[in-house]
């Protein structure tokens, strides 16, 4: 497979949450704005890139049977880095993402990469992997938090697109509307990619 | 009193699926069917339970005392993988028609972030002590268990339905737990 390939598969034909559905929870948590799902999205994604490449340069001191535990700890690792490193700069960002940074570690994306792809392939190509898996989720969330952003309150980024004469569809920003926009994104995907559901 | 709004605010008004958007896998995953949604129920409420509890007794005596607490996701979460195998060894020995029950259930506990997650709310909130949390565990766990059999019981009546082909599945199911949580949000005037 070439590197671009593997890039490219994370963003349009593997995407983590539109088409293998994994990772909801941040996705449909952490999405009340475009820049919240931006900030979650690149989060997860330098945990992705750096458990990719540690899990890559392991694979072969860890036994079989305790590859799984190995691999959470050396998720939870770059978590708390993660953690501690927004914390420290962007606190905004960390009040605003909760507890949905410590679970990061239980995200099944970063999990199902490092089992499916990093602890069979050389480290450059995990890496690669890692940032295109990792483009392809903050994508997903930016795009579902631009769309509740821009149905719930009218505006997107700071800037008020002027669509409601109030206060716009709240419920889009409540809990109820991730899941109602997250259904009809992945259906228009479905329906473009004219690929029948399981 | 303290405890009956501890239960129905976990089980009603911050429905944990629902409103917190924790545990969405299990509730998608295993939602077709509602004995599956049963099964998966009862090895929810038996790990977050005990794993609360747990993790409680460990940042309070352990993660506070020693000043480590940005240790906190790493050991919680050795702590669950952990526990979710000694609770599956131990229910074989103790328990075999248990077992039987939620035996393939256990070992997708473990990356279900419903349990990490009321694990760290239980152990980082100021009043919570630990009677306190494990009615927490109890009553978050209750709540998913609500929420996944009434949505399974919704989506086994939904596999008799005409939809357009690109709405089956995943995209249906969303919008059906956005109306579930429209209808949860009606609870909120009991807190």
């Amino acid at each position: 497979m070439s590197k671009l390939k593997i890039l490219s598969k994370g963003f349009i034909k593997e995407n983590p949450v539109f088409v293998m559905l994994l990772g909801m929870c941040p996705a449909l948590g952490t999405t009340t704005s475009a820049e919240n799902g931006i900030g979650m999205g690149l989060a997860t994604l330098f945990v992705l890139v750096m458990s990719n490449i540690v899990v890559s340069l392991v694979k072969n001191f860890i036994p079989d049977k305790v590859r799984i535990p190995s691999y959470i700890v050396i998720i939870a690792t770059f978590v708390t880095i993660v953690d501690l490193v927004l914390h420290a700069y962007v606190p905004d960002l960390y009040k605003a993402l909760g507890l949905f940074i410590p679970l990061i570690v239980v995200n099944c994306v970063v999990l199902g990469r490092a089992e499916a792809f990093a602890s069979k392939n050389n480290v450059l190509d995990s890496a690669i992997d890692g940032l295109g898996m990792g483009i392809g989720f903050t994508f997903a969330l930016t795009l579902l938090g631009a769309v509740r952003e821009i149905i719930g309150s009218g505006r997107v980024f700071g800037v008020n697109l002027h669509l409601y004469q109030s206060d716009g569809m709240l419920v889009f920003i409540l809990a109820p509307g991730a899941f109602i926009a997250l259904g009809f994104i992945i259906a228009i995907v479905n329906k473009l990619s004219k690929k029948p559901a399981q | 009193m303290t405890y009956i709004l501890i239960i129905i605010g976990a089980i009603f008004v911050n429905n944990i699926v629902l409103s917190k958007f924790l545990g969405i896998c299990p509730f998608l995953g295993v939602s077709k069917k509602i004995s599956t949604a049963v099964g998966m129920t009862g090895a929810v409420t038996f790990v977050m339970t005990i794993a609360t509890i747990v993790t409680w007794l460990l940042q309070k005596y352990v993660l506070l005392k020693f000043d480590i607490e940005y240790l906190q996701t790493i050991t919680f979460i050795l702590v669950i993988a952990a526990l979710v195998q000694m609770v599956e060894i131990v229910l074989k020995k103790v328990s075999p028609p248990l077992y039987q029950a939620l035996g393939i259930f256990l070992p997708l506990i473990t990356t279900n972030c419903a349990v990490l997650g009321v694990a760290i709310l239980a152990a980082t909130s100021k009043d919570f002590g630990l009677m306190e949390s494990t009615v927490f565990a109890i009553a978050n766990a209750i709540g998913f268990g609500l929420a996944l059999i009434i949505f399974s019981g919704i989506r086994e009546q939904l596999e008799f339905s005409d939809v357009p082909e690109y709405m089956k599945g995943a995209p249906l199911a969303l919008i059906v737990a956005g109306i579930l949580a429209l209808a949860f949000m009606g609870f909120a005037a009991l807190a």
